[in-house]
């Protein structure tokens, strides 16, 4: 089970998280034009590395905030924690 | 009631204290820290079990976690257990063993002629026998396979025990109370870490105490007493024994598996049976130490053969000898200590070295005291069905694969060592990549890949100097890092008696012409020949070879057997063990009960129940509840012997006709705030809401970013900045975990805060032509007029002197009314509109009377918004707007979303009107065709209308809207039921919605 560092509350074990996915990935614009291509690289197309993924997590039970981990596909190694509005190096 | 096998002063059990139990029905007594094993053994038992596949008679062959045969079932504390290791399971007052996997007896076992028959039982018989005929499989060959190859049997009867988890953070984890593990814990106690010690078996002190040895003058086994009572001592240790570290996760997660009271007479109701602990460890220590591995010779799996170094624990902890005639049979000199152990219990042991003649302190020692050591030699076969009774031995010639002599040896028990392996298990589990050690022929612990320190003998070092050191070091270190203390510790003196090297062998050559099984794998019955088939049928990789043999497949986990396994392969392969690689070590290390693992999670405990606060009076009332999620809701409410049919049926008419109450209380409830809520909606929801009015509500529907229809409710503005958001009970969760995605993720820039008030609010849902007359009653100061209260109006107004808030929602299609009160209230609420309703004809209505409202009318739920529909599909096109951005618009725009035969909702109704078509059927042309029938769509909901008096079914259909009129058949091959339908409409009553604006 992993041990994941919530930026808000610290060490919590996983159950409290659920999953959200790539991070990386950046909705288009609102009322903007956007091309079927975009658009489907937005909804569908993701990537599935091997190795170290930025990906968002939900804090659902405690802070309910959505924070970014980088971690490891492989060995579950977490390198990074950080709220949403900060950039993972 | 002697004991012809217990010695009459050694042991560390308790002889004032005699326990009696039954083995196969035969009363015996055993003493107070005896285990089954011991306890049997010193009754002179040794046949207790059959083995897996050929139904051989099979005895005791360990001490602990590492016995393969003696498995059973057993009965105790008034439950049934399959699979007891009798070398663990500690004895109890009245406990009752029984061996299993044989009928009628374990002494006559009709099963035993798989023995004769075991050319046809070779490695993967499964897969070459009984394959033909193929009919034969499930009727006859399956069950009779499973029958004859079995372990114990389950309890049908519910476990009344119960069991916990327990979740623990500490500093130092230690894995094992032998030398390694006793010094590792206290160095880091000293260094005011928090630490837990954990041992598997009752005692703590592992080798120390069955090992001649002394650490500063003290005994092995005083010494470890002295650091262990020292240890309990100290606040900032926690120490625990019967628990078995069983699995190594993730970020250091080690999961503890606590026998707590199974071995206790009497307990208290609460004391739990076993529980499991997950522990959070920053560091761990494994101190699991080495496992003996046997040579492998002829018919070595037969009672009455030991491990030595269990034969020397059985004297040493149980004073229990396990044989008066015994052979030792040995590669090493650690063998050399049981043949001395026997001998000063006064038996005479014969010594099989098979190394050549040479010395070292423990063989100087045995010849001095006159043990008759044989050199170059070992046992070939051994002889005797249910009990060893003689040995043929053999000299080995320099090469070691024939003999210079052979002869047959009188016998009672063999004691084999074939040296040690170390228990890297949970090493292994942790990620780390295990290296081949030459020097020890067996694996140890490479690099870390988490926080673990192997230390001791599970790292490969065998001496008790090196592994204290190793222990007291590397406990010092680990805990000085976490806490920045270091306190000085003197390394004890010891005294041990040093090993010379042993003997690279691991097999028994075979005498031309005979032909005995010599097993590797004694709980699967695995043998040299099978690995043999195996490796000539071109199995290579070593985790083919486990599958295809069954080697090390068992509850043991091949804890005896795998190296033996990997040494056959790798000689055969003619490569090097490390080059044929080890097989996977997976968690559990040893077997758990299902019981633990599940916890306190169990009926009730499940999971949580949510109640309504009107829970109670439905109760009170008949209501026959239904789950939805964790709510209870009233599924409906039972009038004498009524059925759910009739009575969903009344309770549906009497909204349609007067007016019915329905407890809407697990609707989710969202409570918006902030100054861009209306913009946000305005994104989330397809439909447009920056125009909607203070105090007024809207239906609004909201899309996943895929164009598909994510949950559906009504929005009501509260006051200028404040929006009250309902979901559907099942989506709520959901919803909010959506909302604050895009809130925190992707328009941050937006000012709204999203909170869920499910909870807070209680609601009550009053449906019928006669719901304003009960309105009026209820709220005698409110204007309820269609001007005044229209529909999708919205009023905050006192009900009784409480504050209540009435919505002009419908989802039955009825004039409607929804009020909510703090949920404190709810009841209250409820028992009020019971009293005032009476004159209207009210009722309440559950869920299935619900469903059959909006089923007619043609509202979509659940089963139309499946995650695989689009607004379109389900007639609900209206509610998108052309001119605005939202959540999944892009999406609807694809090619596939806006064909014209895409699938729409319509309406089915059976021709003959009486046969209800079950929900899930599916729609085609014609009945008769044979499978693959082309599906046309399927029926998402069913009821039976009481406007019309018939049943009616909502279904999703290719084309929908052009089948109207259409005839075709629901066919159900679930239920055998074909049923000749028609298409209609959805909407089958009040299609223009007049009833709602009423």
């Amino acid at each position: 089970m992993l041990y994941i560092k919530c930026p808000y509350c610290g060490l919590r074990a996983q159950k409290e998280f659920s999953y959200g996915g790539d991070a990386t990935v950046k909705r288009p614009n609102i009322n903007e034009e956007v091309s079927n291509e975009d658009w489907d690289n937005f909804v569908y197309m993701r990537k599935s590395p091997r190795g170290k993924h930025i990906e968002l997590w939900q804090h659902i039970a405690g802070c309910r905030q959505w924070i970014k981990v980088q971690r490891d596909t492989a060995t579950h190694e977490i390198f990074q924690t950080a709220k949403v509005t900060e950039e993972i190096r | 009631m002697s004991q012809p096998f217990r010695l009459n002063k050694e042991g560390l059990i308790n002889r004032n204290k005699k326990i009696s139990f039954t083995f196969n029905g035969k009363k015996l007594f055993g003493y107070e820290g005896d285990t089954i094993a011991s306890a049997l053994i010193a009754n002179g038992i040794h046949l207790v079990g059959r083995s897996f596949k050929y139904h051989r008679p099979r005895g005791f062959f360990g001490a602990g976690v590492e016995e393969p045969n003696a498995k059973l079932q057993v009965e105790f504390n008034g439950h049934s257990e399959p699979n007891v290791n009798a070398t663990e399971m500690e004895l109890v007052e009245g406990l009752s063993a029984t061996s299993q996997n044989c009928w009628p007896s374990v002494n006559f076992d009709i099963g035993a002629i798989n023995n004769f028959l075991k050319m046809f039982f070779p490695a993967g018989f499964y897969y070459k026998t009984f394959m033909w005929p193929k009919s034969f499989w499930y009727k006859i060959y399956e069950p009779f396979i499973r029958k004859a190859a079995g372990l114990g049997v389950a309890s049908l009867e519910k476990d009344k025990e119960r069991y916990e988890h327990k979740f623990e953070y500490c500093d130092l984890l230690v894995t094992g109370s032998g030398p390694s593990g006793l010094a590792s814990a206290y160095a880091a106690a000293k260094n005011g870490a928090k630490v837990i010690l954990a041992e598997d078996k009752p005692r703590f002190g592992g080798t120390l105490l069955t090992d001649d040895v002394s650490i500063d003058n003290l005994s092995g086994k005083d010494w470890a007493e002295k650091i262990v009572s020292e240890l309990k001592s100290m606040p900032n240790v926690t120490v625990k024994n019967r628990s078995q570290v069983f699995g190594y996760y993730d970020h250091n997660m080690l999961v503890m598996f606590e026998r707590v009271s199974d071995h206790l007479e009497k307990k208290s109701k609460f004391t739990p049976r076993q529980r499991l602990w997950y522990i959070r460890a920053k560091e761990t220590i494994l101190s699991t130490g080495s496992i003996e591995r046997p040579i492998v010779f002829g018919n070595n799996d037969t009672p009455g053969i030991f491990l030595s170094a269990a034969a020397k624990e059985y004297m040493k902890v149980y004073g229990v000898l396990v044989g008066k005639k015994p052979i030792i049979f040995t590669n090493n000199d650690s063998a050399y200590e049981t043949a001395l152990e026997f001998k000063k219990n006064n038996v005479e042991p014969i010594i099989l070295d098979t190394r050549e003649e040479h010395s070292s302190e423990l063989i100087d020692e045995a010849k001095s005291k006159g043990i008759d050591i044989r050199f170059s030699h070992g046992v070939i076969v051994a002889n005797g069905y249910k009990k060893v009774k003689s040995a043929k031995i053999g000299k080995l010639n320099k090469d070691k694969n024939s003999f210079e002599k052979i002869e047959t040896i009188d016998c009672d028990c063999i004691c084999v060592s074939g040296f040690w392996t170390p228990s890297v298990h949970l090493a292994s589990q942790s990620g780390n990549k295990l290296k081949y050690d030459e020097k020890i022929d067996a694996f140890i612990p490479d690099k870390k890949k988490q926080h673990e320190t192997s230390v001791g003998a599970a790292n490969g070092s065998f001496t008790l100097e090196q592994s204290l050191k190793h222990g007291f070091e590397n406990g010092a270190y680990l805990s000085a890092k976490i806490t920045d203390t270091k306190t000085e510790i003197a390394i004890p003196n010891v005294n041990e008696k040093k090993y010379g090297a042993h003997d690279k062998f691991w097999c028994m050559p075979l005498p031309k012409n005979e032909n005995p099984k010599r097993f590797v794998d004694f709980q699967n019955d695995v043998s040299v020949s099978d690995i043999e088939i195996a490796l000539r049928e071109g199995y290579r990789s070593i985790e083919h070879v486990k599958r295809y043999t069954t080697l090390g497949m068992a509850t043991d986990q091949g804890r005896t057997s795998n190296l033996n396994g990997l040494q056959l392969v790798s000689n055969i392969e003619n490569k090097i063990v490390p080059e044929v690689g080890h097989t996977t070590f997976r968690p559990p290390f040893t077997p758990i009960t299902i019981g633990t693992i599940v916890g306190r999670e169990v009926g009730m405990e499940y999971m949580p129940t949510r109640k309504t606060p009107m829970h109670e009076w439905h109760e009170r009332n008949n209501a026959v509840f239904v789950d939805a999620g964790a709510w209870k809701r009233p599924r409906y409410y039972k009038q004498g012997n009524e059925t759910l049919f009739e009575a969903s049926k009344r309770e549906a008419k009497n909204v349609r006709e007067n007016v019915g109450i329905c407890d809407v209380t697990t609707l989710g409830k969202i409570d918006i705030k902030g100054p861009d809520a209306a913009e946000f909606l305005n994104r989330v929801y397809t439909n447009a809401w920056m125009k909607l009015p203070v105090g007024k509500a809207r239906y609004g529907l909201m899309l996943r970013e895929d164009g598909i229809v994510m949950d559906d409710g009504t929005t009501t503005r509260i006051s200028e900045n404040h929006y009250h958001m309902t979901t559907t009970t099942a989506q709520a969760a959901n919803v909010l975990s959506h909302l604050e995605y895009y809130l925190q993720i992707v328009w941050p820039e937006l000012n709204v805060n999203v909170v869920s008030t499910t909870e807070q609010w209680a609601g009550a849902a009053i449906a019928g032509p006669k719901s304003r007359d009960m309105l009026s009653k209820l709220y005698p100061d409110l204007d309820v007029s269609n001007d005044a209260l229209p529909f999708m109006g919205y009023k905050e107004i006192d009900f009784f002197g409480v504050p209540s808030r009435i919505f002009r929602i419908s989802f039955s299609g009825e004039l409607a009314y929804e009020i909510n009160v703090k949920s404190d209230h709810g009841l209250f609420m409820w028992e009020k509109m019971m009293e005032v309703g009476e004159e209207f004809g009210n009722q309440p209505y559950g869920t299935e009377a619900l469903s059959t409202l909006r089923i007619e009318m043609g509202h979509v739920a659940g089963p139309e918004l499946d995650g695989r529909t689009i607004p379109s599909d389900v007639s609900l096109n209206g509610l998108v707007s052309k001119k605005k951005d939202f959540i999944g618009k892009n999406s609807l725009g694809r090619e596939a979303f806006n064909v014209e035969s895409r699938q729409k909702i319509v309406g089915l109704i059976p021709i003959d009107r009486k046969s209800s078509i079950p929900e899930g059927s599916h729609i085609v042309k014609d009945k008769n065709v044979k499978s693959p029938n082309p599906k046309l769509g399927h029926v998402s909901s069913s009821c039976w209308s009481v406007e019309n008096n018939n049943p009616f079914s909502l279904a999703i259909m290719k084309d929908g809207k052009n089948m109207i009129g259409k005839k075709f058949f629901a066919v159900s091959p679930l239920k055998n039921k074909s049923i000749e339908v028609e298409v209609i409409s959805s909407h089958y009553v009040d299609p223009e919605g007049k009833r709602v604006r009423s």
